[in-house]
């Protein structure tokens, strides 16, 4: 029986198509795999359903009967409930305060906090959860046990169907399996679970069928016991390579060893053992959450390695990190990367003026003809630069300090087409001139296009290294789980 | 640059009305007469301009002010021959001040205006304790000197204001003032940017403590020895800055901008004066303004926003 069913979907962000021609149907007792890479849109489309975003065009339909969600209290009053990575849980107070919040059951005008305790302690059994009662504060529980928390509301508002965003990403190994039999307990209470997941271990493990989205379109739906992980992921990645990339290093470019590190590890990373040559494009691929963006940060030194090994150097500190020559463009270039109220000069110099010892004397104009800024007026504030221009700053600003390794996350994240290339130009050229650079970004055409290896990550280790030019399919299996690690 | 022109607009206009009412501020002498007095508001506003624009709060300058002048009336208590060691003394009391208040706001994460409205409890319980409500001793006329007396035609407590002045707006352009515009703007950047985001910080308090400490020098001179010296001080030195147009929060503003605001804030005192409303009325005022000021501030805040995306 079709419990739910959306048609033909579309949604655009600022004029920019998201999401075109989706779609999508769940049945009672099934878990719906949907899957695509970063940016294919299955967030938008969860959001939809969710009532946080208003579709343009396409219908959604409840057991048959037409809905149309304007609030997210909408779509939770037709029975579906959204579990989002990042919980809405309020941490001080208890687990049954938390099921029921907005919606406590009264007795005389006062909560009745008996009735809301009993009615979650029963949820909680359902669920097959003793590990924690309904008085608990969430702050104790685990990652794990708030899932549970969330999953007890949804099943608190009667919800039909459930939406999961990722629901392993910060899971233990053992709990992952506690969450499967959680999974077959939904299921067999007639619900929809709408599985969103990065790995494919998962969907072949949970799913009866899987749909498969890319650039904001729906690739396919297909029952998962018809198709293999090969077949799967080939219909993520699809697509062809038709962006160009400046020439890679020739083996002579490549020099001595910049950067190593042997057995390095912290909280989120574990076993890793590197080297970053001079002249050398170091791609370093990954799905969301698998150690890209803190590999990175332990070698700048924001958050650094505590087992381990590091030579020449082992920052302790930013300061260290930067005295040692390591540059850093993080990928939240408006929260972690410039000051944005202050003009293109003050923040080219920041580094600079960060430190006693000065950089390199070259002026803050040539600076900025050398990154190719346009307009290259030093006096802007960075803040109504565009995306491109703002991204030429922040390597400006790391550019006068010369740094032996820069460290660069989705350095072409949310930077439109021409600034694109001429960023890959420029990184292209520093590497050239003897930088040692690790590039971290999740579109793989760029990365496969820029890189002179490729290193994968996954669960926090670097689970194989790749050559340059390697397919996405071999990346992408290695980043999901599957296939041999090199 | 373009932030700044609001308030100069405002001052010349408050400067041209005192002018219309009382002919004698045209002349030098008249016009020495309102900087000499509005100096000390224009130090503290400098120095709290610093803690502002790094994204804190001074809350405490008022109490430091008093704590100043008492201390140096009861040990000098009259005695020519301490004077200097006083004053040495004094610009220590306020560096120590401004240290405490910036290793607790970045060290103890205590938002500052909670460090800051602590150790203005303290050092007016401090006061109180030590003075029992009546100051004792009395200023040397040496001392007195820096706020009523003059250097040739000018007053010293001007002479001592353009030297602030100057160094204020001289380290604004230095590394440190970039580096204290850029914590205040997104400390994460600036510390990821190899910023010693809590040095910066605790070095602005550090600098709105020996602001106080000077102002507090200036005003005993100038208005004597009372315990309630440096009453409100901290809110006129802060509706001083607002309405300067620096955004509270950090990042943004100019110190001359925060100096010319508290010149207007003078200004306006001094016309209500001359009109002979005074006394009380000063507070109301002081409130409308820093609730127009942020006001004005926060209503500009959207529209540029939408012209930025």
């Amino acid at each position: 029986m079709t419990l739910l069913s959306m048609r033909g979907i579309g949604k655009s962000f600022l004029g920019v198509p998201v999401l075109s021609g989706i779609d999508l149907d769940a049945t009672a007792g099934e878990v719906h795999a949907v899957v695509g890479e970063n940016g294919a849109g299955k967030s938008t489309l969860m959001k939809i359903l969710a009532g946080v975003h208003v579709p343009d065009r396409g219908t959604i339909e409840i057991d048959g009967a037409p809905v149309a969600f304007g609030h997210p209290l909408d779509a939770q009053r037709a029975g579906v409930a959204i579990i989002y990575q990042e919980f809405n849980l309020l941490p001080e107070r208890t687990v049954a305060d938390n099921v029921f919040l907005g919606r406590e059951p009264r007795r005389r005008g006062l909560v009745d906090r008996a009735a809301m305790e009993e009615e979650t302690r029963r949820l909680l059994g359902e669920l097959g959860e003793s590990s924690f009662g309904p008085r608990d504060l969430v702050r104790r529980l685990s990652v794990a046990q708030r899932q549970v928390v969330e999953i007890a509301k949804a099943l608190s508002i009667d919800a039909r169907i459930i939406v999961m965003d990722e629901p392993t990403a910060s899971l233990a190994e053992h709990e992952v399996e506690l969450l499967y039999a959680l999974v077959g307990r939904l299921r067999r209470r007639g619900m929809a679970v709408l599985y969103i997941s990065h790995r494919l271990r998962e969907v072949f493990d949970l799913a009866q069928r899987v749909t498969v989205l890319k650039d904001g379109a729906r690739v396919t739906t297909v029952p998962t016991a018809e198709v293999g992980p090969a077949e799967l992921v080939r219909l993520m990645v699809g697509r062809e390579l038709h962006d160009y990339f400046p020439p890679r290093a020739a083996p002579g470019d490549i020099g001595e060893v910049k950067l190593s590190v042997r057995g390095g590890g912290n909280r989120k990373l574990r076993d890793i053992d590197l080297e970053l040559r001079a002249g050398e494009i170091t791609g370093l691929a990954g799905l969301q959450g698998s150690g890209r963006t803190e590999l990175a940060k332990a070698l700048f030194g924001a958050e650094p390695f505590t087992v381990g090994s590091m030579t020449p150097y082992r920052p302790r500190s930013v300061r260290q990190g930067v005295a040692a020559g390591i540059g850093l463009v993080t990928e939240d270039r408006k929260g972690e990367g410039l000051a944005l109220r202050q003009s293109v000069r003050d923040n080219a110099l920041l580094v600079t003026r960060s430190r006693a010892r000065r950089g390199h004397g070259a002026g803050v104009k040539s600076l900025l003809e050398e990154v190719r800024l346009s307009p290259a007026d030093p006096e802007r504030e960075v803040r109504y630069l565009s995306g491109g221009n703002q991204q030429k700053v922040v390597l400006a600003k790391w550019m006068t300090v010369a740094p032996a390794v820069l460290l660069l996350d989705e350095p072409t994240r949310g930077v439109d087409v021409g600034a694109k290339a001429a960023i890959h130009d420029l990184i292209r050229r520093l590497a050239k001139d003897g930088m040692s650079i690790l590039m971290i970004s999740s579109e793989l055409p760029e990365l496969i296009g820029m890189s002179d290896r490729v290193l994968v990550m996954r669960d926090g280790r670097i689970a194989g290294a790749l050559p340059g030019g390697s397919s996405e399919e071999a990346i992408m299996s290695v980043a999901a789980g599957q296939g041999a690690p090199a | 640059m373009k932030r700044t022109i609001p308030i100069l607009v405002v001052l010349a206009a408050l400067l041209a009305a005192m002018a219309v009412v009382n002919p004698f501020f045209l002349e030098p002498a008249g016009f020495l007469a309102f900087v000499k007095r509005a100096a000390p508001l224009v130090i503290l506003a400098a120095g709290q301009y610093f803690v502002i624009v790094s994204g804190e709060f001074d809350l405490s300058v008022g109490s430091l002010v008093t704590v100043e002048v008492v201390v140096a009336a009861r040990l000098i208590d009259g005695q020519e021959s301490a004077t200097w060691w006083v004053l040495l003394l004094l610009v220590a009391i306020g560096a120590l001040v401004g240290l405490v208040n910036g290793l607790v706001t970045t060290l103890l994460s205590v938002p500052s205006f909670i460090t800051t409205l602590g150790m203005l409890l303290i050092l007016s319980g401090a006061v109180f304790l030590w003075t029992g409500g009546a100051p004792r001793g009395a200023l040397s006329q040496a001392f007195r000197v820096f706020g009523r007396g003059d250097l040739g035609p000018v007053p010293w407590s001007v002479v001592i204001l353009v030297v602030v002045a100057a160094a204020a707006v001289l380290l604004m352009r230095a590394d440190f003032g970039k580096r204290l515009m850029a914590t205040g703007d997104n400390d994460r950047a600036a510390a990821l940017s190899g910023v010693r985001v809590a040095r910066t910080r605790i070095l602005a308090f550090v600098l709105s403590g020996l602001a106080a400490a000077v102002a507090g020098i200036l005003l005993g001179g100038f208005a004597g020895v009372s315990a309630q010296v440096g009453q409100g001080l901290e809110f006129s030195a802060i509706t001083a800055v607002v309405l300067g147009g620096v955004v509270l929060g950090g990042g943004r503003g100019s110190v001359v901008a925060a100096m010319a605001g508290a010149f207007s804030l003078e200004a306006l005192f001094a016309l209500l004066n001359l009109y002979g409303i005074s006394g009380p009325l000063e507070y109301t005022v002081q409130g409308v303004i820093i609730i127009a000021a942020v006001a004005a501030g926060a209503a500009q805040f959207p529209s540029r926003l939408r012209a930025s995306t």
